[in-house]
C-alpha cells in the first residue's frame, strides 16, 4: 500500500513537471504539425495524472462513489475539449488545457479533503463550461460592448451595495449573498463588470477628467469592498485599476502615483482596522499568536513544511487541520501531501497562464479589448500572488482564493466566464490579423 | 466592430506590466524555496504541529544523546516492528530528557518534531520510502554530561530538590536534576500513583525551572549590588551586630542569634549577617532594586526552551513597607526564585557580568551523524559591569574562605559562593548554594536547593564539594 502510495505520488510530480516543461516549450513551436503533437500529449498527461490521483484516493478511501465522480469528471474534460474543439476551432489550445490541468488537480486535492465538496465543485464546473460555450462568440461578434462604461460600472456597484446592505459574513468578511438557498459571492462577478467598466471608458479616452471620473469609479468599489471587509477584493480591484490606467495612458506617474496612494491606503487601513491590524500581526509572528490569530498560518507552515519537497503523498497528511484548506489554504494542501516540486510547477503553470493571458492583450489591435484582457490577466496574477503569497507567509493573509483549484462556485464560475472571454477576444484578434492586418501571433509569443 | 481611429499604441507599458509580474511570481517561488530550505525545520518542530503521529509512521524516533556520547534515549524496534522508547539511565535524567507516552515532556516535547524527521542521505530515504521501511529520524545531542548529573543526582540524596550546573562562559546546562524523580520506562505502571501523588511531592515537576523558592540569603548577592550601585563609599559600609534588629514589632535575627560584632559590607555577606543586611535594605531605593531585579530576568520567563516558571520580586517604593524592604533584602518576603535563574546570577557574575542564555540541546545530527543543526551560545543580557562583578566575586570568594561555607576552603580548585537557609513558616530551612569554581576564571556554577533540610552550609554546600571534586578531579 505504502509502495503504491509513494510511486504515485513520484510519477504525478513527474507527470507535472513534464506538463510545466512542455507548456512552456511550445512557445517555441512553429510547426504546426509538432503543436498538435504536444497538444495530445499535454492532453493525455492531464487524463493520466487524472486517473492517478484519483487511484492512489481510491486505494486508501475505497469508496465506490469515488469511481462514479472519476469517471463524471473524465467525461466533463472529454466533452469540454470535444465541444469547444468544434465550435471553437481556433481557440488557445493551451490556455484550455492549463485550466483542465488545473481544475484536475483541484478535482483530486478537493476529493481528499471533502467528498460532497469536490461533487458540488464538479456539477458547478460542469454548468460553467456549458453556460460559457457562447461566451466567445459574443465577444467575437458584439463589437458594441464597449460603448456601456456606465453601465457597467454602476450595476457593479449596485450588486456590491446590495451585498453590503443584504449580505452574510462569513470568515470575518460580508461577502455573500443568499439567493433561494445558493449562497453566491457577488464580487467575484462584479470584478469582470469592473474590468469592461474601466475598459470601456478607457476606450473613450484618457484625458485627465476621464482618468479622475475612472478613479471615482474604482474607489467607490474598493471602498465598498474595504466596508465588507473583504481585504483581498479590495487589493484586487484596487490593483487591477492602476494597471488598467498605467497601460491606458502609458505613463507611468500613474502608476508610481497608484501604488503610492496604495500603501498610504493600506496605512490608513492598518490604523483605522482592527482585522487588518490581526492579519499583519499573525503574519509577522504566526507562532507567538498561535492560539488564535496565527493558528490558520501556523498550520498552513507546518503542512507545507512537514510535506518537504516531495510531499507526503495523497491522503497520508493533515491537512484538515488547517482552517479553510479547501479554499483559501487549498495550496498548503497540495504542498504538503503532493510536495513542494509540486506545488513550484503549479505556481509555473499559472504564470504560463497568466503569459497567454497578457499575450492576448499585447496582440489586440483595439483598446477595449487590449485593457480587456490586460485587466483580466492582472486581476489573475495579482490573484495567486495573493492567495500563494498569503498561505506561505510571503504577505499576510487576505482571505483569496486560488484560481480553478479552490472550491467555491463563485470563484471558479468566474474564473471560467474570464478565461473564456480572454478566448473570445483571442479569436477575435486572430480573425483581424487575417484581414490584413500586421504581424503574426508567433511572432509575438517569441517575445516572451 | 469598432469604426473609430484607434489611436497608436505603445506596448511598452504592457511590456513593463508583464516584468512587473512576472517579478512578483519570482519573489513568491524564491520565497517558498527559501521557506523550504532555511525556514521550514524550525517552523514545524512546534508542539502545536499535530502530524506526529503521521511522521511516527514513517521515521523512528530519533535519540537523545548526552555531550560524552551517552544514550539518555533510544528506540528500539522489535522483530514484529513494535517500538519501546528507552531510558536508559532510568529516573537520572527524567526531567530534562522527559517522557513520549503518557503526554511528552521535556526534550521529548520541545524536540519532538526533530526526532521525527530523518534527515538521512535522500537516495537512502528514497528507497526507505519504496520499500516502506522506516527511515531512522535526528538524534538530539545535547550538553548534559552523565558523570555530573550522576554525582549531583546521588549527591541530593533522599532531599527533594534541585541542582543545576553549567558553563558560564556558554550558557550551556551540564547537569540539571529535580527530586523526586520517576523511571520514564516505568510511566504507564506508576502514572496512576504519580499523578495522584499522595504525599505532595510533584515529582513530575523540573524543580530546576519550575519550582519557586524563597531565595534566602543568595538574595544578599543582589542586595549588595544594588547597596554597592547606590553608595559609591560602601567599602567605608560598617554595621555593629548584636544577633538581631527590630523596626516596628518586628524582630530579625542572625542565625542561631550570633552577634556577628563589627561588620564592613564584605564581612557581612561572609558571615550571611542578617541584621546588617536587614539594616542595608530599609535605606535601598526599592524602585531602583526593582529594576535591578528585573535586569536580572525576574518577573519574566527564562530563556530557555523548556517549560520554566518566572520569579518574581514584587518590592516597589509606592507599595511595600519598611518592613517588607528589611525582609526582602534577606532573601526572605515574597521574593521567589527558580534554581536555574539562581544558578543563572552566580554564572552572570562569573562570567563578567554577561548573562548567557541557558541552552540544552547542543547540536542536532542525522541518524548517520551529519551535522543538520548546531545551537551556539547566545548573550542574554549584561545586567552589571565588569567591575561589579569582580566585587561581587571577591566577596563571594570571601563566603568560601572565612565565611559560612568554609568546607569548600580544602579543595583542589578555589571555588566562590553564596549560602542560603530559606526559612519556612513551618519545618526545617531549605538549604541553598550558589556558587562557580575556580573563582579567577570559572570554568562551571552551580545552583542548589535542598528542600526543608536545614541551614545551606551544612546541607547545600557538601554537594557543591562533590559536584566541584567530580568536575576537577
Amino acid at each position: 500500500m505504502r509502495l503504491i502510495i509513494e510511486i504515485t505520488k513520484y510519477m504525478m510530480l513527474i507527470l507535472l513537471g513534464n506538463y510545466t516543461y512542455f507548456s512552456f516549450r511550445i512557445f517555441r513551436y512553429k510547426n504546426k504539425q509538432k503543436q498538435d503533437h504536444l497538444y495530445s500529449l499535454l492532453t493525455i498527461i492531464i487524463f493520466f495524472l487524472h486517473f492517478i490521483g484519483h487511484f492512489t484516493l481510491y486505494i486508501q478511501i475505497r469508496n465506490d462513489k469515488l469511481i462514479l465522480l472519476y469517471c463524471s469528471e473524465v467525461i466533463l474534460f472529454a466533452i469540454i475539449l470535444l465541444l469547444y474543439r468544434a465550435i471553437y476551432p481556433k481557440l488557445s489550445r493551451l490556455l484550455l488545457r492549463n485550466m483542465l490541468m488545473l481544475l484536475a488537480v483541484g478535482f483530486i486535492v478537493l476529493t481528499r479533503l471533502s467528498f460532497d465538496k469536490a461533487v458540488r465543485q464538479v456539477a458547478i464546473v460542469a454548468i460553467a463550461f456549458f453556460a460559457c460555450l457562447i461566451v466567445p462568440y459574443i465577444i467575437k461578434s458584439c463589437p458594441w460592448l464597449n460603448r456601456f462604461g456606465w453601465i457597467y460600472g454602476v450595476s457593479g456597484i449596485v450588486l456590491l451595495l446590495v451585498v453590503l446592505i443584504a449580505g452574510t459574513t462569513s470568515h470575518g468578511a460580508t461577502n455573500w449573498l443568499n439567493i433561494a438557498g445558493i449562497s453566491i459571492q457577488p464580487s467575484e462577478f462584479v470584478k469582470l463588470l469592473y474590468v469592461f467598466c474601466i475598459a470601456a471608458m478607457f476606450h473613450e479616452g484618457t484625458d485627465f477628467k476621464r482618468v479622475c471620473a475612472i478613479a471615482v469609479m474604482a474607489g467607490a468599489n474598493v471602498l465598498i469592498l474595504v466596508m465588507q471587509k473583504d481585504l483581498g477584493g479590495a487589493l484586487i480591484f484596487f490593483v487591477t485599476f492602476i494597471f488598467m490606467l498605467f497601460a491606458a495612458t502609458a505613463k507611468p506617474l500613474y502608476l508610481f502615483a497608484g501604488l503610492a496612494m496604495g500603501c498610504f491606503g493600506s496605512f490608513i487601513a492598518y490604523s483605522i482596522f482592527d482585522h487588518v491590524r490581526v492579519r499583519v500581526m499573525a503574519w509577522q509572528n504566526p507562532l507567538g499568536f498561535i492560539e488564535n490569530e496565527g493558528y490558520q498560518i501556523s498550520q498552513s507552515l507546518f503542512a507545507i513544511g512537514t510535506g518537504g519537497w516531495f510531499g507526503m503523498g495523497l491522503n497520508q497528511g493533515l491537512p484538515t487541520s488547517i482552517p479553510v484548506v479547501d479554499s483559501d489554504f487549498i495550496f498548503s494542501a497540495i504542498s504538503e501531501e503532493l510536495g513542494g516540486f509540486f506545488a513550484l510547477c503549479i505556481i509555473l503553470i499559472y504564470i504560463n497562464c497568466f503569459i497567454l493571458a497578457i499575450n492576448i492583450a499585447i496582440e489586440q489591435k483595439n483598446t477595449f479589448p487590449r485593457l480587456l484582457s490586460l485587466g483580466f490577466s492582472v486581476m489573475f496574477g495579482f490573484q495567486i500572488i495573493l492567495s500563494i503569497g498569503g498561505v506561505i507567509k510571503f504577505i499576510p493573509s487576505t482571505g483569496v482564493t486560488l484560481p480553478l483549484i479552490s472550491s467555491g462556485g463563485s470563484s471558479v464560475v468566474s474564473t471560467v466566464l474570464m478565461f473564456m472571454i480572454l478566448q473570445g477576444i483571442y479569436m477575435k484578434g486572430k480573425t483581424e490579423k487575417k484581414d490584413g492586418l500586421t504581424e503574426t501571433a508567433a511572432t509575438e509569443m517569441e517575445v516572451l | 466592430m469598432n469604426r473609430k481611429e484607434e489611436p497608436k499604441f505603445d506596448k511598452k507599458s504592457i511590456y513593463s506590466v508583464v516584468y512587473i509580474f512576472l517579478g512578483l511570481f519570482v519573489l513568491i517561488m524564491g520565497y517558498y524555496t527559501y521557506f523550504m530550505i532555511f525556514r521550514s525545520n524550525d517552523t514545524i518542530n512546534s508542539t502545536y504541529n499535530k502530524r506526529q503521529e503521521v511522521l511516527a509512521q514513517r521515521v523512528v524516533r530519533g535519540e537523545i544523546l548526552s555531550a560524552d556520547g551517552q544514550i539518555l534515549a533510544k528506540t528500539v524496534v522489535d522483530e514484529d516492528g513494535s517500538e519501546l522508547r528507552e531510558y536508559p539511565y532510568n529516573e537520572l535524567f527524567a526531567h530534562v530528557v522527559g517522557r513520549s507516552s503518557k503526554g511528552l515532556s521535556g526534550l521529548e516535547e520541545t524536540e519532538n518534531i526533530r526526532l521525527l524527521t530523518s534527515n538521512i542521505n535522500p537516495l537512502g530515504k528514497f528507497y526507505n520510502d519504496l520499500s516502506s521501511i522506516k527511515s531512522p529520524g535526528n538524534n538530539i545531542v545535547t550538553t548534559m554530561d552523565t558523570e555530573l548529573q550522576q554525582v549531583a543526582f546521588e549527591a541530593l540524596g533522599d532531599y527533594r530538590g534541585s541542582v543545576v550546573v553549567m558553563e558560564p562562559s556558554t550558557g550551556k546546562i551540564l547537569a540539571m536534576v529535580s527530586k523526586p524523580s520517576y523511571d520514564p520506562n516505568e510511566i504507564d505502571a506508576l502514572w496512576t500513583e504519580l499523578v495522584e501523588d499522595e504525599n505532595s511531592e510533584s515529582p513530575f515537576l523540573n524543580r530546576a525551572t519550575q519550582g519557586l523558592y524563597p531565595p534566602g540569603s543568595t538574595f544578599k548577592i543582589l542586595t549588595s549590588l544594588e547597596y554597592i550601585r547606590e553608595n559609591p563609599s560602601y567599602l567605608d559600609y560598617e554595621y555593629d551586630c548584636d544577633g538581631s534588629v527590630d523596626y516596628d514589632n518586628m524582630v530579625i535575627h542572625c542565625n542561631h542569634n550570633k552577634a556577628h560584632g563589627k561588620v564592613d559590607l564584605k564581612l557581612s555577606f561572609a558571615k550571611s549577617c542578617n541584621t546588617s543586611f536587614a539594616t542595608i535594605g530599609k535605606s535601598l531605593d526599592l524602585d531602583r532594586f526593582h529594576t535591578l531585579c528585573e535586569d536580572f530576568q525576574f518577573n519574566s520567563n527564562l530563556p530557555i526552551g523548556m517549560a520554566n516558571s518566572a520569579s518574581s520580586f514584587s518590592l516597589q517604593k509606592s507599595e511595600s513597607s519598611v518592613k517588607e524592604a528589611m525582609q526582602t533584602a534577606i532573601g526572605q518576603g515574597k521574593t521567589l526564585i527558580t534554581p536555574l535563574l539562581n544558578g543563572m546570577i552566580a554564572a552572570t557574575i562569573a562570567n563578567d557580568g554577561v548573562m548567557m542564555k541557558p541552552y540544552v540541546v547542543d547540536h542536532i545530527e542525522s541518524a548517520e551523524g551529519n551535522l543538520i543543526k548546531k545551537y551556539s551560545s547566545q548573550v542574554n543580557s549584561t545586567p552589571m559591569t565588569v567591575e561589579e562583578a569582580d566585587n561581587l566575586t571577591k566577596m563571594m570568594r570571601e563566603v568560601v574562605t572565612n565565611g559560612t561555607a568554609k568546607d569548600l576552603k580544602d579543595l583542589k580548585v578555589k571555588a566562590a559562593g553564596k549560602t542560603g537557609s530559606a526559612d519556612q513558616n513551618e519545618g526545617k530551612a531549605h538549604a541553598w548554594f550558589v556558587g562557580f569554581a575556580p573563582y579567577d576564571n570559572p570554568e562551571i556554577a552551580v545552583s542548589i536547593i535542598v528542600e526543608s533540610a536545614g541551614t545551606g552550609g551544612d546541607y547545600a554546600v557538601p554537594i557543591a564539594k562533590e559536584i566541584f571534586d567530580a568536575y576537577f578531579k
